[in-house]
């Protein structure tokens, strides 16, 4: 898994270094991909049931996973859906005005 | 095909034209299903609201904007507004029971014999959830589509 | 009471839940943030006197206890940035009624103006470091989303480099709090705060300040990851400029504070040193980049590059005299920039154009308004008896107490700087006559403007507001100096969230 994680925060920041801001966009994706398979990852993957009480009992039965890092990662995916799409259409807004899909030609706004 | 009047190109063949017909209320309904079945079970206001919008947005392709819109009726930004009102509610509930802000209420509704029908804030919460979710995706779609033709 | 607390962050969450449903009145919608955020203006000063008696008020969500659930905990520092929120959120609510165009309004201004100040309160007020992560986004969101409105060119630019620092900040904030969790398991402020006191290898705690250091850092603006905000803040209108200015940097300098305080205090050396290098590049790259602009709103946006370096200056130079500067300048700044930039478009308004070329004439024709940017201008460059005097005072004492004289000397040369293109502004805008082929018809009130003193009420508010901070430093400094106590002594938070456990 480690491994996994570093190539794709690796090739995330070479597609965001790229001209391109559609490439920048997928770049954007990968990378938060990559961080939530890092929480996956370091927060200790264990083979397990899901941590539900079966009726009658007051502990889970057997070995469980952990809750915890699951539903960080859930809401980290709902969040980076709602950012992304966001930025989907902010990249094709961005598009029909400045024309152009270059990032070194969108320099305006620096000076 | 390509429609005459925008240039734009539809996917309007007669098959994918008629499924969505049927399509539509099924997954609609199935959404439902899988929004009351969240509670004990794998399901909830999240996934059941995509799946709405997946049946909406099938139909948006197969039939266009107008007519979408003019099956569902309410605006998306409505089905949003009032799923962000739901959610709030669900939590301001508990204060006035005097518990911690979003602690869950249950109330249990006895029908007849046999049955009874657990209500309680979680599922409005849920409920809340799910037309979030519906309105921001019909939003973005309804909004982009038009912004197309 | 400890309903209270949360109320900050319901408001506003209410406010725009409803105004999206009544997105069909203009009307109502405009009211309903005028009234919102009144109420949150309220309800802050309320929380503030709390805090004050009580020191810490903490609730658990849910009723979970604290390092299982949510907490949400409000102490001095909180409260005060909540209160700071009211005041900026219920000036631009006014000053929006009259500055927003309506197209604006229609694709949904104020939604999420309210989603923005929810984000904005959440922030403060949480004690847990994912759910701090959530409010991040659901701030940023609203902030992309209004940044764009109107999609101009200029807008779009700024918008795409902008987005993509924040997401590149929140993806190593996120991986950093995926490592703690890994660490310590757990994500709750104060428990984490405990346990990593505990930890025997130092070197991954440091590695993760560092991580949590960037991606505030980037959040705040500070060198060198500073290069979005002026891309970016003076494209969107003049009413969304100022609530960026005066919230959105503050609260990633809100959360170094916070970490830096609390959980990492362990290698003060190690960590707090490279804070003070931050503190000083920032300081400088960012007045050097505003004496360079001749764009009203763009020189601006550096400024509050360089008032950045001031804030983090106070938290690393981490005495408790340095931290009550900190705060008083993040308190003081957050008056005065957003009445600067409430200047600006009021100035575009009358003249129409930012550029400082293309304006003039002002104080001959409207002296009272030339009078009020004076008031925020010499506030921002530290003059007596404005607000900025006092919280530069503070900062540079602490700063000759400990002995850093490099830094020290620096926060006074930026000052001169700041001074002089404050006057740079005064001169070009206020003092020369008006260029020619400027359309003047609005400046001299040949056609009247029925809506400006809704434009006026909220600068001329908040000029009292740094000149009443200015004069008025006792009683602030008292509160500030309780504030500072608080976060030196971490384990009252601890014991504050966690009861008697550990």
């Amino acid at each position: 898994m480690a491994y996994v994680i570093g190539v794709l925060f690796a090739s995330a920041v070479y597609m965001m270094l790229r001209r391109s801001i559609v490439k920048l966009v997928i770049g954007l994706m990968i990378l938060s991909n990559a961080a939530n398979l890092l929480i996956f990852t370091v927060s200790g993957m264990t083979r397990g049931s899901p941590p539900l009480i079966p009726e009658g009992l007051t502990e889970p039965a057997g070995v469980v996973a952990d809750p915890l890092p699951q539903a960080l990662v859930l809401t980290a995916i709902v969040i980076a859906f709602g950012v992304l799409a966001f930025a989907v259409v902010l990249i094709h807004r961005a598009y029909e005005v400045v024309g152009t899909d270059d990032l070194d030609k969108m320099k305006d706004t620096d000076t | 095909m390509i429609d005459k009047k925008s240039g734009v190109v539809k996917a309007n063949t007669v098959i994918l034209h008629t499924a969505a017909l049927f399509l539509l209320p099924l997954q609609i309904l199935f959404s439902v299903f899988l929004l009351l079945r969240g509670h004990d079970e794998p399901g909830g206001g999240f996934i059941a609201g995509l799946v709405a919008s997946g049946a909406v947005v099938l139909y948006l392709f197969a039939h266009g904007v107008e007519s979408t819109r003019r099956i569902m009726r309410f605006d998306p930004r409505d089905i949003l507004g009032l799923g962000l009102l739901f959610g709030v509610i669900s939590g301001l509930i508990a204060p006035f029971m005097g518990e911690p802000f979003f602690t869950a209420q249950w109330w249990t509704l006895y029908l007849g014999a046999e049955t009874e029908i657990k209500l309680s804030t979680v599922l409005l919460f849920d409920i809340g959830v799910y037309f979030a979710v519906l309105g921001t995706i019909l939003t973005v779609v309804v909004s982009l589509t038009e912004a197309e033709e | 009471m400890s309903h209270l607390v949360l109320i900050p962050i319901l408001i506003p969450l209410l406010a725009g839940a409803l105004s999206l449903v009544s997105w069909r009145s203009l009307l109502l919608q405009r009211w309903i943030a005028v009234v919102a955020t009144g109420l949150l203006l309220l309800v802050s000063i309320g929380l503030l006197q709390l805090t004050r008696e009580e020191g810490f008020v903490v609730m658990h969500v849910g009723g979970w206890a604290a390092p299982f659930g949510i907490t949400i905990v409000a102490d001095l520092l909180s409260a005060i940035m909540i209160v700071m929120t009211g005041v900026i959120g219920f000036t631009i609510a006014i000053y929006s009624m009259a500055m927003t165009p309506e197209r604006h309004e229609r694709f949904g201004y104020y939604p999420l103006m309210h989603l923005l100040l929810a984000g904005v309160s959440g922030a403060f007020l949480t004690g847990d470091i994912f759910n701090l992560y959530v409010w991040f986004e659901v701030m940023l969101l609203a902030s992309f989303a209004l940044l764009t409105l109107g999609g101009e060119r200029a807008q779009m630019e700024g918008a795409i480099k902008y987005v993509t620092l924040n997401l590149f900040s929140s993806a190593i904030f996120l991986s950093a709090i995926g490592l703690v969790y890994g660490t310590v398991g757990t994500l709750n402020m104060a428990d984490l705060a405990y346990k990593l006191g505990q930890v025997e290898h130092s070197g991954m705690v440091n590695v993760l300040a560092l991580m949590f250091m960037v991606a505030f850092g980037i959040k705040a603006a500070a060198f060198p990851l500073f290069f979005w905000l002026p891309a970016s803040y003076h494209t969107p209108l003049v009413g969304i400029s100022a609530l960026f200015a005066g919230l959105l940097t503050k609260v990633g300098v809100y959360a170094l504070y916070r970490f830096f305080t609390l959980i990492f205090n362990g290698d003060v050396d190690y960590t707090h040193n490279i804070l003070l290098w931050g503190a000083g590049l920032t300081m400088v790259s960012g007045v050097l980049g505003a004496a360079a602009q001749f764009e009203f709103r763009r020189l601006l946006s550096f400024h509050i590059v360089s008032q950045i370096g001031y804030m983090i200056l106070g938290l690393a130079l981490f005495t408790p005299l340095a931290i009550i500067g900190g705060i008083f300048v993040i308190v003081h700044n957050i008056v005065v920039k957003t009445n600067l930039f409430l200047v600006s478009g009021l100035v575009y308004r009358l003249l129409g154009s930012y550029d400082l070329k293309k304006l003039g004439g002002v104080y001959r024709h409207r002296p009272g308004i030339a009078l009020l940017f004076l008031v925020s201008a010499l506030s921002l460059a530290g003059l007596p008896p404005l607000s900025g005097f006092v919280a530069k005072f503070l900062l540079i004492r602490a700063g000759l107490e400990v002995g850093a004289w490099t830094v020290t000397g620096v926060a006074l040369l930026v000052s001169v700087i700041t001074l002089y293109s404050m006057l740079k502004i005064w001169a070009e805008v206020f003092w020369k006559p008006v260029p020619e082929g400027v359309n003047t018809e609005r400046l001299t009130g040949e056609k009247p403007d029925s809506q400006l003193w809704l434009l006026l009420l909220p600068i001329a508010g908040l000029a009292a507001c740094a000149v009443l901070i200015g004069v008025n430093g006792q009683p602030i400094y008292e509160v500030l100096e309780a504030a500072a106590e608080q976060l030196l002594n971490p384990a009252l938070y601890i014991e504050a969230v966690l009861g008697d456990q550990p």
